[in-house]
C-alpha cells in the first residue's frame, strides 16, 4: 500500500524525517518496502508560454522553439511536436534539476543552443506520460512565470510502501497506518472532518450536503440472504454532475497508486483508500426498479462484471469448505448488478450521463468473499479487503465521507436524499474480556503493570480499564470492531500481548537465553544418515539435489507402472509427478556434466521417493496418502565405473554401519527399482536376521534394503550418457531405503560386546571349488561361515577362474578360511576335521566339487 | 526417362547392402560404398554438371531424396544393430556380483563433496545441538490438517494465500499436499508428546519443503527449512529473542546480531520476523539489505494458544515458542551465492567448492 506522508498528516501531526518515520513503521510492523521523494526537484520548473516553433535545417525531429516565462523570450530545442504556439507549457531553465538529479545544462543540437527543456509528465515524475510534453493550457491558476508546483498545488511529498499483513485489516488504510504510527509516537490522532480539508482546495470547498428528498422515496433495499450480507446500508445522491475530480484528489489518488477515473469512483476510491471500507456507487436511473436485492446466486447464475467477463457463480468450489455460497446484488427486479463484495458490474457502472448515485457500504463475510474471490480467480481491491475483514461499525463514518467528498466535487445542483437505508443483521460486535496481567507478563518476559498496560493500549483505540489500584489487577479490555484479528478470551490474551509489546518496542523487549536440564542430541538415524554421506563421499561420490517433478516417460524408464504420485496444479504439465526413483535426476545430472566436458563423475542423492499406496486412498484425517521412502541412490560414473564400484561402494557401507549379517541375491525382482538395472548386473541387497537359538541357516528372514548393479544401457543410451564411440557409458547403481537400512530392529548391528582376540596363532586354509555359473559365490561362502563354526575367523574370496580345467557354465572359487581359538593353538587334527566338514557342506549345498 | 529407373535402383540395391550388414563394422564399410566419394549416387551427382539447368534441377532434386531415404536406411539399421550386439555381449557378461575380491577395491582418486544444502542444514543441526535442542523430522505429504488446520490456517483463511501450495491427486480435492513449510512437524510432535508423555519439547526441525513458486534468483520451488520449537513452562518471549540472538551469533559469527519486528503468522501470537546484521556490509549498510544493515532471516513468535487448543496442550502450564527460516537462504547468505538455482543444477564445479 502506497501512504503518502501528506495525508498521514490529516490524521496526526507526523514530523521530522522520513527515514526516522519508516523505521519507527517497521518497527510496528508495518513494514515499509520502499520510500520514495516525489514532486521534489520541480522547484525550479516554471510555466511558459509558447511564442514561435520553426523547424532547424537538416532536423527532421526536432524543432526551435522560443518560450516566453516571463522574463523575455528563451530559445529551446524540442523534439516533441504535440503543442503549438499559445500552448502553455513547462519549462525546466538552465541550471533546474529535475527529478532523478537530472541537471539542465546548455546544450547545441545540430548548431542551435537549448536554453532549457521542456518536460515531459514523465520527466517531472507527475504521469507516465512520455508521448509528448506536458501541456497546462487547462490548468486553472497556471500563468505564464508562476512556478509549476504553485500553478498543480503540489507540494513535495514522501511515499511510504507499506506492506500490511493479512491479519491487520485496519491498517490497510492511511488512517489505520496513521493510527498506529501516533500511538508510538505519542501524537494526538484523529479522523478529520471533510471540511477541514478546505486548505486542499476545490470547486466547492466546505460545501455541506443540501438535503434532498427522504430516500425511501426514491430508492429500495432488500436482503434476502443476511447470512452472506450481515450488513447493507444505501444512500442516494441525486444532480450529481460526473466530471473529472479536482487535481488535489486526483494527485492524491495518483500518489496512493491508484488511477482517477471521475469524481464518483474518486470519492468511492478515496474513502477506501483512506478509511479502508469499499463502497460501490451504483446509476440509480439503470437499476431497475430503482434499488438493490441481496440475494444469494443460484447455481449456474451467470453475471457480466465490470471486467466484461461473464462468470459463472455458486459452483462448489475444489477447496475444502467451498460449498458455492456467493453473494449477488441485484437489481429490484432480480437481475444481478454485482459480485457482492468482489466487483460491480457493467450494467449499473457510473458514466457522464449519471445524475442520481446510490451508493452502497456494506459488511460482507469475509469467508464467503475469500471463497468467491478465490474460485472466481477474481481478487480486487475490494475483495481483498472485506475477506480480511472490514470494521462493520465504520460504515456510516466512510458513506458520509463519501457524501461529503461528492458535495465538494459533484456540481453545485448535488442533494444528498435524507435518510439512510440501513439493514443490520448479526454482525460481528466488540470483543470484550478480561485481561491479566500476569498473562501478557508471562508471555512477554515482561513486568508492566495493569496501569502501563492500559497506557500502551489506549492510543491503539482499544480500551482497557484496571480493575483496581493494584499492579497485577485484571484490565477490562474492550477491542474495537476494526480490529478483527484481536480475538475473545482466552486467545485473546496473546493478541493483546502482540498490541503491548508493538506499541512498546519489540526492540525493548528484554531476552535472555533459556536452558533446561534435557540435552540436545541427533537421533541414531540421523547420525547415521551422516554416516552413510560420509562414506560416499570417500567412495569419491558428490551430493547432488535433484528435483522430485518428473515426467511420465521418467517414471516409465525408473521402472514404475502408472497411476503415480500426481500434483494437481504442477507448475510445469509434463513434470506433474512425484518421483518414484531418483535415478532420472541422477542420470540427467551426470548428463549435464557430461555436457561441460566434466562428465567423470560419482554422484548420490538423499532424498525422498513416492508411490501410490495399494488399495484405496485414506481418509485425508487418517494418515498419510502415499507412500514415501528415504532413499540413497547412487551413480558411478567415473571413467572405468561399472556394478563392481557400486558392489565395493556397497561393501564399505556395510562395513562402515557394522551390520550383522547381509546377502547379495542374484537379480530379483523385489521391491523397487529393479527395472534401471540389466538383469546381468544386479543383485538384491538383503538383510539377514537369524532367528536367536535357532538351526543357523534354517530360519533366516531377509530384509530387502535395496538393489545394486549397472544401470540398463538402453536406459543410459535414452538419458544421452554415450562414449564417444556413440555406445552407452558404462554406470555403476546402488539405490537403499535408509529407512528399512537403518532401522536397527530390521537391519541388525554387530553386537555391542567386544569379542576377545585371540593370543594364539591362526591357521589358514584355502579351499578351491568347482561350482556352476548358477550358484553365487556368496551362498558358498555363507555355507563356508556357517560350517567353519565359531573357530571361524574370517573367510574370503580371493581368486575366481574360468578356463577349460573348470568346464563350460561353471567357474573355480578359491577362498581363504583362518581359523584360530581363544584358549589354545589350534592342532593339524582339528584343523583337518574343520577343513573335511566345511568341504562336505559345501560340496553337499551346492554340487560343488573340491579342486 | 531411363533416369527415373535409375534412381529408384539405385535405392534398392543400397537397401539390400544396408539390410545385409550384420555388425556395426559392416555398416561402417558399407556406408562407404553405400553414400561415400565413390557411392553410385555420388557419382550421379557428379555428372549432374553436364546436364541443361531444367533437367540439372529436377534431377538434383531427386537425387537428394534418394540421398536421404539411404542415409535414413543406415541409421536404422545402425540402431538395431547396436541393439542387437548389445544384448549379445549382455547375455554372455551375465556376472555374479557375489563373486567380488575385496582386494579389487580401487581407492577413488579424489574425496566427493556434500552439498552445500547438507553442509548447511549439518552445521545448523549442531548449532542447534549445541544449545539443547532435539533434531525431528516429519514426512514431505501432508494433509490439509497439519499443514494448516491444526496451525490456526482454517480453509479460505485469506493467510492461505501466504503459501502457494502444491496440492496432490490424493483423497478429496486439496486435502493432500506436499507441505509448504517445516510447521506441521511441530504439530505431529505436540501430537505425540501428549499422547505419549513426550513435554516438555526442544526440537529443531529441518526438511524439505514445497512452494508453487517459478524457480529464480531467490526461489526455488522444493527448498530447505529449519523449525525450532520449544514447548516449556514459564517459556517467553524474552526465551525467544534471546535463543535466536545466541543462534545468530554462534552460526553467522560474533558481529552478527540478531533483531525482531512483528509480523503475522497464524500459528504464533506475539509473532516476528527476524533479521540478522548484514553479513555483507556488516550494518554498515550496502546495495543487499537495501542500506538498512540488516537482513530477514525468518518468522519466529509464541505458540498461538489456538496451535495449543488443537493438539490438547495446555495453556496455563505450558507456553512455547517457534521459530523458522530457510536453510537454502542461510546457505546464500553466508556464501553469497547470487542465483539460488546454482543450487539445483549440480554442475561438479560449484557442489566442488565447499
Amino acid at each position: 500500500m502506497r501512504v503518502p506522508l501528506s495525508w498521514l498528516r490529516d490524521f496526526a501531526p507526523f514530523e521530522g524525517d522520513p527515514a526516522v518515520l519508516a523505521a519507527t513503521l517497521d518497527d510496528l510492523g508495518l513494514v515499509v518496502e520502499g520510500v520514495e521523494a516525489v514532486g521534489e526537484g520541480l522547484a525550479d520548473v516554471v510555466v511558459a508560454r509558447v511564442d514561435k516553433v520553426t523547424g532547424i535545417e537538416g532536423a527532421d525531429r526536432i524543432r526551435r522553439v522560443v518560450v516566453d516565462s516571463g522574463n523575455g523570450p528563451v530559445e529551446v530545442v524540442c523534439g516533441a511536436s504535440n503543442f503549438d504556439v499559445g500552448d502553455l507549457v513547462a519549462l525546466a531553465p538552465v541550471g533546474a534539476v529535475l527529478p532523478g538529479g537530472f541537471e539542465i545544462s546548455r546544450r547545441k543540437m545540430k548548431g542551435v543552443v537549448s536554453n532549457g527543456m521542456l518536460c515531459s509528465g514523465r520527466e517531472l515524475r507527475l504521469s507516465d506520460d512520455h508521448e509528448g510534453i506536458l501541456r497546462l493550457n487547462d490548468v486553472e491558476g497556471a500563468g505564464v512565470g508562476c512556478a509549476l508546483t504553485t500553478a498543480l498545488g503540489i507540494e513535495p511529498d514522501v511515499v511510504f510502501d507499506v506492506a500490511v499483513e493479512a491479519n491487520r485489516p485496519d491498517a490497510w488504510c492511511i488512517a489505520g497506518v496513521a493510527r498506529d504510527l501516533a500511538a508510538r509516537l505519542g501524537l494526538p490522532f484523529a479522523i478529520p472532518e471533510t471540511a477541514a480539508l478546505g486548505h486542499l482546495g476545490g470547486p466547492n470547498p466546505g460545501g455541506t450536503a443540501v438535503p434532498g428528498a427522504p430516500i425511501e422515496t426514491v430508492a429500495s433495499v432488500r436482503v434476502d440472504d443476511p447470512e452472506l450480507c450481515p450488513r447493507f446500508t444505501a444512500r442516494v445522491l441525486t444532480g450529481v454532475v460526473v466530471s473529472d475530480s479536482p487535481p488535489w484528489l486526483a494527485r492524491r489518488l495518483t500518489l496512493a497508486g491508484m488511477r482517477p477515473i471521475n469524481n464518483v469512483v474518486d470519492a468511492s476510491n478515496y474513502v477506501m483508500l483512506e478509511l479502508g471500507q469499499p463502497t460501490h456507487p451504483y446509476d440509480l436511473d439503470r437499476l431497475a426498479g430503482h434499488g438493490l436485492v441481496i440475494r444469494r446466486a443460484g447455481p449456474g447464475e451467470l453475471v457480466t462484471t465490470l471486467d466484461g467477463v461473464a462468470r459463472t457463480l455458486a459452483r462448489p468450489g475444489p477447496g475444502l469448505g467451498d460449498t458455492g455460497q456467493d453473494c449477488l446484488i441485484c437489481d429490484a427486479e432480480g437481475e444481478p448488478v454485482a459480485i457482492g463484495g468482489v466487483m460491480g458490474g457493467t450494467s449499473s457502472e457510473i458514466d457522464t450521463s449519471t445524475s442520481r448515485v446510490l451508493l452502497e457500504a456494506a459488511y460482507f463475510v469475509p469467508m464467503a468473499v475469500a471463497r468467491t474471490s478465490k474460485r472466481l480467480n477474481l481478487r480486487t481491491e475490494a475483495s481483498a479487503r472485506f475477506e480480511r475483514g472490514c470494521d462493520p461499525a465504520g460504515i456510516d463514518r466512510s458513506a458520509e465521507r463519501f457524501c461529503q467528498l461528492l458535495t465538494r466535487t459533484g456540481g453545485a445542483s448535488l442533494q444528498v436524499a435524507t435518510g439512510v437505508i440501513d439493514i443490520v443483521g448479526d454482525v460481528p460486535g466488540a470483543v470484550e474480556m478480561n485481561v491479566r496481567p500476569s498473562r501478557i507478563n508471562a508471555l512477554l518476559g515482561t513486568e508492566f503493570t495493569a496501569g502501563g498496560i492500559a497506557e500502551l493500549l489506549t492510543p491503539l483505540g482499544i480500551e482497557a480499564t484496571p480493575s483496581s489500584e493494584d499492579a497485577d489487577s485484571t484490565l477490562r479490555v474492550t477491542v474495537p470492531t476494526y480490529r478483527p484479528d484481536i480475538r475473545p478470551f482466552p486467545m485473546g490474551e496473546a493478541d493483546i500481548a502482540e498490541e503491548v509489546a508493538r506499541t512498546y518496542g519489540f526492540a525493548r523487549l528484554p531476552r535472555r537465553m533459556p536452558a533446561w536440564p534435557q540435552p540436545g542430541r541427533l537421533t541414531d538415524r540421523q547420525r547415521d544418515r551422516r554416516l552413510l554421506k560420509d562414506v560416499l563421499c570417500g567412495l569419491g561420490a558428490t551430493e547432488a539435489w535433484t528435483t522430485a517433478f518428473v515426467s511420465e516417460s521418467d517414471q516409465v524408464d525408473a521402472g514404475f507402472d502408472p497411476p503415480y504420485v500426481e500434483v494437481a496444479n504442477p507448475l510445469v504439465e509434463a513434470e506433474r509427478f512425484l518421483r518414484s526413483s531418483m535415478a532420472p535426476g541422477l542420470m540427467r545430472a551426470v548428463l549435464y556434466n557430461t555436457e561441460r566436458r566434466q562428465g567423470d563423475v560419482r554422484l548420490f542423492e538423499v532424498g525422498t521417493v513416492f508411490q501410490l499406496p495399494e488399495g484405496p486412498a485414506v481418509d485425508p484425517e487418517g494418515g498419510p496418502l502415499a507412500n514415501t521412502s528415504e532413499c540413497l541412490s547412487a551413480v558411478f560414473a567415473w571413467d572405468g565405473d561399472d556394478a563392481w564400484t557400486a558392489v565395493a561402494a556397497w561393501r564399505t557401507i556395510a562395513e562402515a554401519l557394522g551390520l550383522a549379517e547381509w546377502a547379495m541375491w542374484d537379480h530379483t525382482r523385489v521391491g523397487r527399482t529393479s527395472r534401471v538395472l540389466h538383469d546381468y548386473r544386479s543383485a538384491s541387497l538383503v538383510s539377514i536376521v537369524t532367528e536367536p537359538g535357532g538351526d543357523a541357516g534354517a530360519s533366516v528372514h531377509p530384509t530387502f534394503v535395496g538393489v545394486l548393479g549397472e544401470l540398463d544401457p538402453y536406459l543410459v543410451g535414452r538419458f544421452g550418457l554415450l562414449n564417444p564411440d556413440g555406445r552407452p557409458r558404462r554406470v555403476g547403481w546402488l539405490d537403499l531405503d535408509i529407512g528399512v537400512l537403518l532401522d536397527r530392529r530390521r537391519v541388525p548391528r554387530r553386537p555391542e560386546e567386544s569379542r576377545p582376540i585371540s593370543r594364539f596363532p591362526s591357521s589358514d586354509i584355502d579351499l578351491a571349488f568347482s561350482v556352476k555359473d548358477s550358484i553365487p559365490a556368496g551362498a558358498v561362502e555363507r555355507t563356508l561361515r556357517t560350517s567353519g563354526g565359531d573357530l571361524l575367523e574370517s573367510v574370503e574370496l580371493f581368486d575366481v577362474y574360468r578356463g577349460p580345467s573348470v568346464g563350460e557354465g561353471g567357474r573355480s572359487l578359491a577362498f581363504r578360511l583362518r581359523f584360530c581359538a581363544l584358549d589354545r593353538t589350534l592342532t593339524d587334527d582339528e584343523i583337518g576335521g574343520l577343513r573335511s566338514s566345511c568341504i562336505r557342506a559345501v560340496e553337499q549345498a551346492h554340487q560343488a566339487v573340491l579342486r | 526417362m531411363s533416369d527415373a529407373l535409375d534412381i529408384d535402383a539405385l535405392v534398392d540395391e543400397a537397401r539390400s547392402y544396408i539390410e545385409a550388414a550384420q555388425s556395426t563394422e559392416e555398416i561402417r564399410q558399407m556406408t562407404a560404398n553405400v553414400s561415400g566419394k565413390k557411392s553410385p549416387i555420388a557419382e550421379a551427382h557428379r555428372a549432374l554438371g553436364g546436364l541443361d539447368p531444367e533437367e540439372r534441377k529436377e534431377l538434383g532434386r531427386r537425387l537428394h531424396g534418394a540421398r536421404t531415404t539411404i542415409e535414413e536406411l543406415i541409421e536404422r539399421r545402425r540402431a538395431e544393430i547396436t541393439f542387437e550386439e548389445l544384448t549379445r555381449e549382455m547375455a554372455g557378461a551375465r556376472i555374479d556380483l557375489t563373486e567380488f575380491i575385496p582386494g579389487a577395491i580401487v581407492a577413488p582418486p579424489a574425496r566427493g563433496h556434500l552439498h552445500l544444502v547438507s553442509q548447511t542444514r549439518d552445521a545448523l543441526e549442531d548449532v542447534f545441538v549445541g544449545m539443547g535442542f532435539e533434531v525431528a523430522e516429519g514426512p514431505e505429504i501432508e494433509t490439509d490438517w497439519f499443514n494448516f488446520g491444526a496451525l490456526n490456517i482454517p480453509p479460505a483463511h485469506p493467510a492461505r494465500g501466504m503459501w502457494d501450495t502444491f496440492y496432490l491427486n490424493l483423497g478429496s480435492p486439496e486435502s493432500t499436499l506436499l507441505r509448504t513449510h517445516t510447521s506441521p512437524v511441530q504439530i505431529h510432535l505436540m501430537e505425540d508428546a501428549v499422547v505419549n508423555g513426550g513435554l516438555p519439547i526442544h526440537a529443531v526441525m529441518p526438511g524439505r519443503c514445497y512452494r508453487r513458486d517459478t524457480p529464480d534468483a531467490r526461489h526455488l520451488p522444493v527448498f530447505h527449512q529449519i523449525e525450532g520449537l520449544v514447548v516449556d513452562r514459564g517459556i517467553t518471549f524474552a526465551d525467544l529473542a534471546g535463543t535466536i540472538e545466541v543462534f545468530t551469533t554462534a552460526y553467522f559469527g560474533p558481529d552478527i546480531h540478531s533483531r525482531l519486528r512483528p509480523a503475522y503468522f497464524p500459528f504464533t501470537e506475539p509473532s516476528a520476523e527476524f533479521e540478522v546484521t548484514c553479513t555483507i556490509c556488516h550494518g554498515e549498510g550496502c546495495r543487499t539489505c537495501s542500506m538498512t544493515g540488516w537482513i530477514e532471516l525468518g518468522g519466529c513468535g509464541m505458540v498461538d494458544p489456538a496451535v495449543f487448543d488443537a493438539v490438547g496442550i495446555d495453556t496455563d502450564e505450558w507456553t512455547g515458542f517457534a521459530f523458522g527460516f530457510g536453510i537454502d537462504r542461510c546457505a546464500q547468505m553466508r556464501h553469497q551465492i547470487a542465483d539460488m538455482r546454482a543450487l539445483i543444477e549440480n554442475d561438479i564445479r560449484f557442489l566442488r567448492q565447499f
